[in-house]
């Protein structure tokens, strides 16, 4: 079973989001997500200084079997990447939640957090369960 | 409902994920495909491929039967142990199958695909009418391939006495029977390696004993990236019943001569090698970042079209590499088309990868 922390947010597209306390996210995607991929082989985030828009592509993950894109959780400015993950995609595979995170924004409607569908980590328990039904 | 090799519960307990594979419950990885190909290609893994399809040709013609049913001439297998690869061919020149045929003391086996079992053997015995043959599935066998520069030589260890004397003595593309077991040397990685047929009730301690030994357990997914760096087909990807040999990179696996020999699709293929308009297979290279995947397009510098037929992360080369089948016409570059941007790559003669090392010009 993949791990799950209960202090992020999800989307049913399988990214998750870390909402910190200057108005900034971080986001990377689930050991769901990385776990169903396999092994990553590189990793195209947004330019920092971009603009990225809630449930819009922002991003593409490829892995030996197949390529995702990755949907902005939030709107805002790209204020940092992960500049790791070009050397060292599989960071991903192995720590989704830590070392793993892809970008992080700064948001311009934190009000988008409460109207957005955003699961809670146990509505996104129930969501992959029903998946792998 | 889906089959299982004798190995299932070895892979499950390997902690496998498990992926229906043409009917098969096959493992695809047992945790990082990278990590099981870089075995193959470092050191020694194991590939569980009871799935495919052995099937033993014996009786008065066999010969004669297998020189009208493949493309490839098995006259060519010298001695007792010879193998060949071949295409089996529709009268249009489709292919039904690849496969490797082994000349055995007197009758041969052949190893077909799991996903084309069934057509394969209604094929396999409608060719058989008017020949003194006898067409034989063998499920009583499981299969395992063990890969890489020190594959031998662990199976070796582990067979001890004969066997080990035997596994050491084998020539390249050649095969022994030691009792009910069947041990040849060849493979689907590029690499030294070995293919054993053995009893279903042998296989998960002689597998055991393989994993104590260091070899790693490999999945589906490793093997479809070392094959492809191999510059080895897959068969319903690189080419299928629509597809003739001679635009799917086989045409060296088509014996010609001696021209009396009228196999199945030769006067088709004849007529396509005469008319010179097929296109071809050849190999793509992305340097850049960006993974190529089957179907996606490709533009030669002319504008003519063609497309990818599989495509990956090249593990050992650390960039993409793709098997295509594009115009004739086609040079040195071409582009190909992901997710609406056109990238350049290298038009290439595959393998891109022999023995652990870049090959490709």
């Amino acid at each position: 079973m993949s791990e799950i922390r209960p202090e992020l947010k999800y989307l049913v597209s399988h990214e998750w989001l870390r909402v910190e306390s200057d108005g900034t996210a971080f986001v990377g995607i689930s050991d769901h997500a990385q776990e169903a991929m396999g092994d990553l082989v590189f990793v195209e985030t947004p330019e920092v200084g971009s603009t990225v828009t809630a449930g819009e592509e922002a991003g593409v993950v490829e892995s030996v079997k197949a390529a995702s894109d990755i949907y902005a959780p939030v709107s805002g400015e790209v204020v940092a990447i992960n500049e790791e993950l070009e050397e060292t995609p599989e960071a991903v595979n192995n720590d989704p939640y830590g070392d793993g995170w892809m970008f992080q924004i700064k948001l311009s409607d934190p009000a988008e957090l409460e109207s957005l569908e955003l699961l809670s980590a146990e509505d996104y328990v129930a969501k992959v369960e029903e998946e792998d039904q | 409902m889906t089959n299982k090799t004798v190995l299932f519960d070895k892979h499950v307990e390997a902690g496998a994920k498990i992926v229906d594979f043409g009917g098969w419950d096959m493992p695809i990885n047992y945790g990082s495909q990278i990590e099981e190909h870089n075995a193959v290609r470092q050191d020694a893994g194991v590939f569980d491929v009871s799935h495919m399809t052995v099937v033993d040709i014996t009786g008065d013609d066999c010969q004669a039967y297998l020189q009208k049913l493949l493309a490839n001439d098995v006259a060519r297998l010298k001695e007792d142990g010879k193998a060949l690869y071949s295409g089996m061919l529709k009268e249009d020149g489709g292919v039904i199958d690849d496969l490797i045929v082994y000349r055995m003391a007197g009758w041969y086996r052949v190893v077909v695909n799991c996903s084309t079992r069934e057509k394969d053997l209604a094929w396999m015995v409608k060719q058989a009418e008017g020949f003194s043959v006898e067409v034989t599935e063998r499920p009583e066998f499981a299969m395992v391939a063990v890969q890489g520069p020190n594959a031998r030589e662990k199976v070796a260890e582990i067979l001890g006495g004969e066997q080990a004397e035997l596994v050491r003595g084998l020539k390249i593309f050649q095969g022994k029977e030691s009792g009910d077991w069947f041990i040849a040397r060849t493979g689907y990685t590029g690499e030294d390696g070995l293919e054993i047929v053995l009893p279903n009730e042998a296989a998960p301690a002689f597998w055991q004993q393989l994993l104590d030994a260091g070899v790693a357990a490999c999945g589906l997914g490793a093997r479809d990236t070392l094959r492809l760096e191999a510059g080895m087909n897959l068969y319903g990807s690189d080419m299928d019943e629509s597809i003739s040999p001679l635009a799917a990179g086989m045409g060296w696996t088509i014996a010609w001569e001696p021209e009396d020999r009228d196999f199945l699709g030769r006067q088709a293929l004849e007529a396509q090698k005469a008319a010179g308009d097929l296109p071809k297979l050849v190999g793509l290279v992305l340097e850049t970042r960006g993974v190529l995947r089957g179907h996606q397009k490709v533009v030669a510098e002319d504008g003519s079209e063609g497309e990818i037929t599989s495509g990956t992360f090249s593990p050992t080369l650390g960039y993409s590499i793709a098997l295509a089948r594009v115009p004739k016409s086609t040079g040195d570059t071409a582009h190909v088309e992901i997710r609406g941007k056109l990238h350049a790559v290298k038009v290439v003669r595959p393998p891109f990868v022999r023995n652990g090392e870049r090959v490709y010009k």
